[in-house]
């Protein structure tokens, strides 16, 4: 059992505020993602995690014990660095049983929980190799069983991949997952990587600014976002300025139903739009067409000038500056101080007996 | 990607055909400098330590007329050399450990910790070496004859102290601050006290740039003349003392060439040997590159 419950978490450097009044409880065997642009607090807020900064006000309690005040040999928790942070001067095995020679175990023990957690990684047998003969995705392996042997209640990773390439990062993800899993272990894992937070999390949290924007499981953010940040920020998006008027939002030229007036964001994903024949009003003039195998990203302009991306089926093939129609499935739209309005075309067609574009 | 047909050596052929095995430049601007340096640093080395064991060597030839160990027997059955040799080993002993004691922890102080006055206490340690040696020296003696340590071991230990302190400061703090404190992070994480991570963490990693300045300064403080002659003589007699006086008062430079030889063997392995056992770059990182 390790339940992590973050209240009133703040952390201000000088006069710069990282972290503003942040309430999380990450639940046992919880694998939760911290997601955010760079400058978001994201790594701040793990470091408090880990007591590598304390907090400028509220507290921290795992499994309800307050360790607010504790360094981090203290706390039950341990850290992946994304430098790997591997100690040059030791071999693999001693990188791995220094926790454990701490803990003054017997050699015995030690040597067995060192082989199991290096077995655990994929690294049997490479113990008595120096880091600097390993590569980064080993290092990185290292890195964490060095962690997981101290058997920690919570795991923490500070963009512990940034630093490999794409194959092995996703590789690597996915092992931690397992390994997670098959372990039960809670963790908090910071990436800025929206790929890599939606594959693995349970939940994620979106930073921004030292806020939370949302907290949701990796679906719910995609298909519900709260604020126009998460929208942007979380898969592709189209964003449109926009206004609201008469139950319709106008921007860029498109019309859609939405309620309430004033100045609006209209939100699209590009695989809620499809292609139609083109008609008045509801058209736009292809400027790229990019094929990744598996679908179609179509790059547009509106009647303004405006960028609309598209992605469609892997079979269609446009040309440059043609004008081709579209239609919007479902929309998003944001006001300011005001929950996020979501509608789809087949409802709103079925009540205003109207097709909209 | 297994299914590949192989390529036929048809298709391979073209391209052995047209190589053509080009010949590396010569580098002569790099052989000129070689060569200049060569002459510079490695001529007078060659030449003195021939001159140790000439026993004859007179103007026009080019190779002394006889050669031997004479020189040797003579100087190395000399009493005071072999005192002088303890004399500068203890002396410099004493100095290298007492102001590692000293430096060292003021080195982790001024690479790790955060206080009051720190860059100013910093440029006063370094603005030691910016003062004309000798004149400090001087002055320094002027106070020594008060104390009564002109002519002592310990005072001769003091002054040279100071010498020792641009490099026990400089380069240390630069290994303390070049060991990523990601690397003491994660000992604090898996379970040690600051202090273990001293011990375990930031002290090994430093160690290679920390000894190197250990050796610099026993080779430079074994040398050291000025406060050496100044406050040491005539009852502190080092090395170099003993060098130069062999070198002023008698008319044969086989003396003090034998010396030459017989001091820089040992100090040049010892050079060798702590490269192997640091690695090049540990010099280099000490001083900042």
């Amino acid at each position: 059992m390790a339940q992590v419950r973050l209240s009133g978490i703040a952390k201000t450097f000088g006069k710069v505020t990282a972290l503003d009044a942040m309430d999380l409880v990450i639940d046992d065997g919880e694998l939760v993602c911290l997601l955010g642009p760079s400058g978001s607090g994201k790594s701040t807020l793990l470091r408090i995690i880990g007591g590598f900064e304390m907090p400028s006000e509220g507290t921290i309690a795992i499994d309800g014990v307050d360790v607010t005040d504790l360094p981090p040999e203290q706390r039950p928790t341990a850290m992946v660095f994304q430098s790997h942070a591997l100690w040059s001067h030791m071999t693999v095995f001693g990188n791995v049983a220094f926790g454990l020679k701490l803990r003054h175990l017997p050699k015995a023990e030690i040597r067995d929980r060192v082989e199991r957690v290096l077995d655990l990684v994929g690294l049997s047998g490479y113990g008595a190799r120096l880091p600097s003969q390993l590569s980064g995705g080993q290092q990185q392996r290292v890195a964490l069983a060095r962690s997981l042997v101290i058997e920690p209640k919570i795991l923490l990773l500070d963009e512990p991949f940034a630093s490999l390439d794409q194959h092995l990062r996703e590789r690597l993800r996915d092992e931690v997952r397992d390994i997670q899993q098959r372990l039960g272990i809670t963790a908090v894992f910071v990436t800025h990587g929206q790929d890599e937070a939606l594959a693995i999390s349970d939940r994620i949290v979106v930073l921004a600014d030292g806020r939370m924007q949302q907290v949701g499981r990796p679906g719910e953010i995609y298909a519900e976002p709260k604020t126009a940040f998460v929208a942007g920020f979380i898969g592709a998006m189209n964003m449109l300025d926009g206004t609201l008027a008469d139950g319709e939002i106008l921007a860029s030229g498109l019309r859609l139903p939405a309620e309430g007036s004033g100045l609006a964001r209209l939100a699209i994903r590009p695989e809620d739009i499809s292609l139609t024949e083109p008609e008045e009003g509801r058209t736009m003039t292809v400027r790229r067409m990019i094929d990744f195998g598996a679908h179609v990203v179509i790059d547009g302009k509106l009647a303004d000038g405006t960028h609309l991306r598209i992605q469609t089926d892997k079979a269609i093939r446009v040309s440059q500056g043609e004008q081709i129609g579209i239609c919007v499935e479902s929309w998003t739209v944001f006001t300011d101080g005001d929950e996020p309005r979501r509608y789809r075309s087949d409802t709103v067609r079925s009540f205003r007996g109207a097709r909209y574009a | 990607m297994t299914d590949l047909a192989p390529l036929s050596p048809f298709d391979a052929s073209p391209a052995a055909v047209g190589r053509i095995v080009r010949r590396e430049p010569v580098d002569w601007t790099g052989i000129a400098f070689l060569t200049g340096l060569a002459v510079v640093v490695l001529l007078p080395l060659i030449v003195t330590a021939v001159w140790a064991f000439a026993e004859i060597w007179r103007f026009p030839a080019i190779v002394p007329q006889r050669m031997g160990l004479g020189y040797w027997q003579d100087t190395l059955s000399r009493n005071d050399v072999w005192q002088a040799l303890w004399l500068s080993l203890s002396l410099t002993t004493t100095v290298t450990v007492i102001s590692a004691a000293i430096c060292f922890p003021a080195a982790y102080a001024f690479a790790r910790l955060d206080f009051p006055g720190r860059n100013l206490l910093f440029l006063a340690f370094l603005s030691v070496q910016a003062f004309p040696k000798f004149g400090l020296i001087v002055a320094t003696a002027t106070i020594f004859l008060t104390l009564h340590l002109v002519g002592t071991f310990w005072g001769v230990v003091l002054i040279q102290l100071v010498g020792t302190l641009l490099y026990m400061i400089w380069i240390p703090v630069s290994a303390f601050q070049g060991v990523d404190r990601r690397l003491e992070e994660a000992a604090r994480d898996v379970g040690a006290g600051p202090m273990r991570v001293f011990w375990f963490i930031t002290l090994p990693q430093a160690l290679p740039t920390l000894f190197a300045a250990l050796l610099i300064t026993f080779v430079s403080t074994f040398y050291e003349t000025d406060a050496a002659w100044l406050i040491g003589l005539p009852n502190v007699r080092t090395m170099p003392m003993v060098m130069i006086s062999f070198i002023n008062n008698a008319l044969e430079v086989q003396y003090g060439a034998v010396l030459f030889v017989f001091l820089w063997v040992p100090s040049f392995v010892l050079m060798l040997a702590a490269r192997r056992v640091m690695g090049a770059d540990a010099f280099a990182k000490g001083l900042g590159g």
